[in-house]
């Protein structure tokens, strides 16, 4: 129920250990996030963030297999769909 | 925009809509508790997208929708303090308190600033040392531990002059009530993605037990929904009451811990009443005593409010699901948004509110067909 | 229209103020949304109602002896005042430029009128004044008169520029939103909310990979262009504040028409999306200043985008929808998901969500 966007670390900044920051790209916006509570963080991983906040890490294998599937079920219907015709 | 647009693929949508025609064979009511959810499923027409006995129901997901009058009141009080800068979310600041709301205090003169994080409010606190700034700390678990951050780094800085007027809600504790309910028909629930990134989930599994109702986290994007009501559906049909995860590439089981350390560190759970539908036990934070000094109900003194909630608002029904919108008897006429009489008509993830802007009402009135 | 109070404006005259639900102004009425269009018709209208004022339109249109004027005027009070692609100056001219070459008019004439505040450095307002000029050069129009006033320090927003605008009306032009008619096809120079999103990265710090820049460009040149391809160009409106959302609403209202438009062809850029998701923001209701949404008949659509696309403004053009039967004043976008979508006017200012 919050506004919460993926976006990708590009850069780390671990000078404040009370307050880790990072530069995160939202799809070409750079702006700058929290990553606190995120253990084991390195630049390219791609996170979620609200209101200034890193929440979770992106899993991206997870990510692509999900779309991956549903688009060969999307094929599948598209191929069935024009048969049909 | 990578893991964006791949949830807004017309073939993903495709997919899902065809899986779900072919899986359902009986009428089903699912609730959704998110208002990102309500504004998406609205945005996206995902409604008329699918099979017509799957009835969609929006619950009290949305925080800003639910805080208590008597916190918008007091709101409304402190921020009209000569000495006081009030800061908050954007959403916050056109919600009807009982006489005037947070943009009429700025339009009188009142120092009310908007902020995009409760981190903004702390810099402006520390660039302000002879005012007292106060944050309104609203919303669910998701921003819990953002808004507890905030409070940290005013500790850590020193900071005397910051506070926040806390009015935190919990997701859990409002699907009990409302499943516990005797008008309750709800029979399936989509749980909130990023209150579980958050929280994880493993304190839904005893809701699912205790009510026998399936609970999907889902995610907020189309196809997120979408397949979120495909898994609920598919486990309806077979008479299956599980938590599943749909959102599993943010969500785990039991969350982010850090952030729950950070939420157990400067909140305490109390009960909490809800806009329209009342007091929830249990169903909220307050400061907890290491952070007292940081909780505005204390350090301003109010007085005695009374509150006045318009007569001809329905918000209760709306935000349990009883009643849609459009079967409010003010909805778009004395009720819109440039004049809300509740709240779910102030936020854009406000059913009422949501309903307005894509037109729902138009479509009643018209037949339009959206098909 | 209630009567709420009486006010005395003078010794015997009596004045009923009309009822309202706010009793201040607020910053939602400048917005272009629904609250601007309230005040406008339950203040404004009801006191200087006239023919020409009840169009509605972006300029008036005057006939003086033989000659069909366009006639407009613009404030701008635009904070940055500097942004990347433009400044307040440039931004005055194109605007009412715009508004004048959307009625059908050669912009020949322009006013310029300052209110600046104590303290503004003279750098700055030097540099707007050059911006001014080449703008003014660039569209071709001559500032005539104009007017400087210096306010306190306080009491002013660094500078505000009011322009206003003359421009002549070839007598075979009719362009009225009444000509819109089913069938027409709806088109769009370019990519929207860039303006928008332009200011709102200078006033809260975003970064960009490549940088937003205001799309504020004078489109008097790709009218006239337009305006010589054919005599069917039914209505032509510039999208500026409340963005192209609520500019083919008030067409549809206004021409008593239906609109349909799909979203995979609006264009816009990567970067503006990103800052979108990130704000909360809907791209649709955001402001351009370089953009122009037209309704042509379908005949002489395609040699219309192909023109356009031949110009520096107009490279990206698409063909964004069509006029409809059916569902009057109502404006329908097929979404890029499949599905149907209402768009309606907002309030005010699109609050960014956080929650």
């Amino acid at each position: 129920m919050c506004l919460a966007v993926p976006g990708k670390i590009i850069s780390i900044d671990n000078s404040n250990p009370e307050l880790k920051m990072a530069k995160v790209n939202f799809g070409g916006v750079v702006k700058d996030a929290c990553i606190q509570w995120i253990d084991d963080i390195k630049i390219g991983d791609y996170v979620i963030v609200h209101a200034g906040f890193a929440l979770n890490k992106i899993d991206v294998e997870e990510a692509e297999e999900t779309i991956r599937m549903l688009n060969e079920i999307g094929d599948l219907i598209e191929k069935q769909d024009s048969g049909e015709k | 925009m990578k893991f964006v647009d791949e949830y807004r693929n017309h073939k993903a949508v495709k997919a899902l809509t065809r899986q779900i025609f072919s899986e359902v064979k009986n009428s089903w009511t699912i609730m959704e508790i998110c208002g990102g959810q309500t504004h998406s499923i609205l945005k996206y027409g995902i409604e008329e997208l699918l099979p017509k006995n799957i009835t969609l129901l929006h619950g009290p997901g949305c925080p800003v929708c639910v805080t208590p009058l008597e916190q918008i009141d007091k709101a409304v009080v402190i921020a009209s303090r000569s000495n006081v800068i009030f800061t908050s979310f954007g959403d916050m600041l056109r919600v009807p308190g009982s006489e005037n709301d947070l943009l009429s205090v700025k339009a009188s003169g009142g120092d009310v600033r908007m902020v995009y994080s409760p981190l903004d409010a702390v810099k402006i606190a520390e660039e302000n040392l002879n005012k007292k700034v106060v944050f309104f700390a609203v919303g669910f678990e998701t921003t819990a531990p953002v808004n507890a951050m905030s409070v940290i780094e005013a500790k850590r800085r020193k900071l005397k002059n910051f506070s926040i007027l806390c009015s935190h809600v919990l997701v859990p504790p409002a699907i009990q009530a409302l499943l516990s309910s005797d008008d309750c028909n709800i029979q399936g629930f989509l749980a909130a993605g990023h209150v579980c990134t958050v929280m994880g989930y493993e304190e839904y599994i005893p809701l699912t037990q205790k009510f026998r109702t399936p609970i999907v986290v889902t995610g907020f994007e189309p196809v997120d929904i979408l397949q979120g009501i495909f898994k609920c559906v598919k486990q309806l049909e077979i008479g299956k009451c599980e938590v599943e995860n749909q959102y599993n590439r943010v969500v785990t089981k039991e969350g982010n811990i850090s952030a729950k350390k950070i939420i157990r560190e400067v909140f305490r759970v109390v009960d909490r009443k809800w806009r329209g539908i009342g007091t929830i036990p249990c169903s909220g934070f307050a400061l907890s005593d290491a952070y007292t000094e940081f909780d505005a109900e204390k350090i301003f003194d109010v007085g005695n409010l009374i509150q006045n909630e318009s007569s001809l608002c329905i918000a209760g029904e709306v935000l349990k699901g009883i009643k849609k919108p459009f079967q409010c008897s003010a909805f778009g006429k004395e009720c819109k948004p440039e004049s809300p009489l509740g709240a779910p008509m102030v936020s854009t993830e406000g059913a009422c509110a949501a309903y307005f802007h894509y037109g729902k009402n138009k479509i009643m009135e018209t037949n339009l067909s959206l098909n | 229209m209630e009567v709420e109070n009486k006010i005395n404006i003078s010794s015997n005259l009596v004045c009923p103020i009309p009822k309202s639900e706010y009793d201040k102004i607020l910053l939602a009425h400048g917005s272009g949304g629904s609250l601007t269009h309230q005040l406008i018709s339950k203040i404004f209208l009801t006191q200087f109602n006239n023919e020409f004022l009840n169009t509605q339109h972006d300029s008036a249109i005057l006939e003086i002896g033989n000659n069909k004027f366009a006639f407009t005027t613009d404030s701008y009070v635009v904070q940055p005042i500097f942004f990347p692609g433009g400044n307040i100056g440039d931004l005055a001219i194109n605007g009412t430029v715009n508004d004048l070459a959307v009625a059908g008019a050669k912009p020949l004439f322009i006013s310029l009128s300052f209110i600046i505040e104590e303290g503004l450095p003279i750098d700055d307002l030097w540099k707007i004044v050059l911006s001014i000029k080449d703008a003014a050069l660039k569209a071709d129009v001559q500032i005539v008169t104009g007017d400087t006033k210096v306010v306190e320090h306080g009491k002013g927003d660094k500078i505000f520029i009011n322009t206003s605008g003359i421009g002549l009306i070839n007598k075979n032009i009719n362009i009225n939103p009444k000509n819109c008619k089913p069938g027409d096809v709806i088109i769009l120079n370019g990519s929207i909310a860039d303006h928008g999103i332009a200011i709102l990265s200078a006033r809260e710090g975003l970064e960009f990979e490549t940088q937003i820049v205001s799309d504020t460009a004078p489109l008097n040149d790709l009218v006239e262009k337009i305006l010589k391809t054919t005599n069917n160009i039914h209505v032509m409106r510039d999208p500026t504040r409340g963005g192209l959302a609520t500019t083919l609403k008030e067409i549809a209202t206004t021409a008593n028409v239906g609109i349909e438009i799909d979203e995979d062809e609006i264009l816009i850029n990567e970067e503006v999306k990103g800052a979108c998701e990130i704000l909360g923001l809907d791209p649709l209701y955001i402001a351009n200043e370089g953009k122009i949404i037209l309704s042509v008949a379908n005949d002489d659509a395609q040699k219309v985008l192909e023109i356009m696309k031949q110009h520096e403004y107009g490279a990206d053009s698409k063909i964004i929808g069509r006029v409809v039967a059916a569902h009057e004043k109502i404006v329908v976008m097929n979404t890029s998901i499949g599905s149907k979508r209402i768009i309606e006017m907002i309030a005010g200012e699109q609050l960014p969500r956080i929650c």
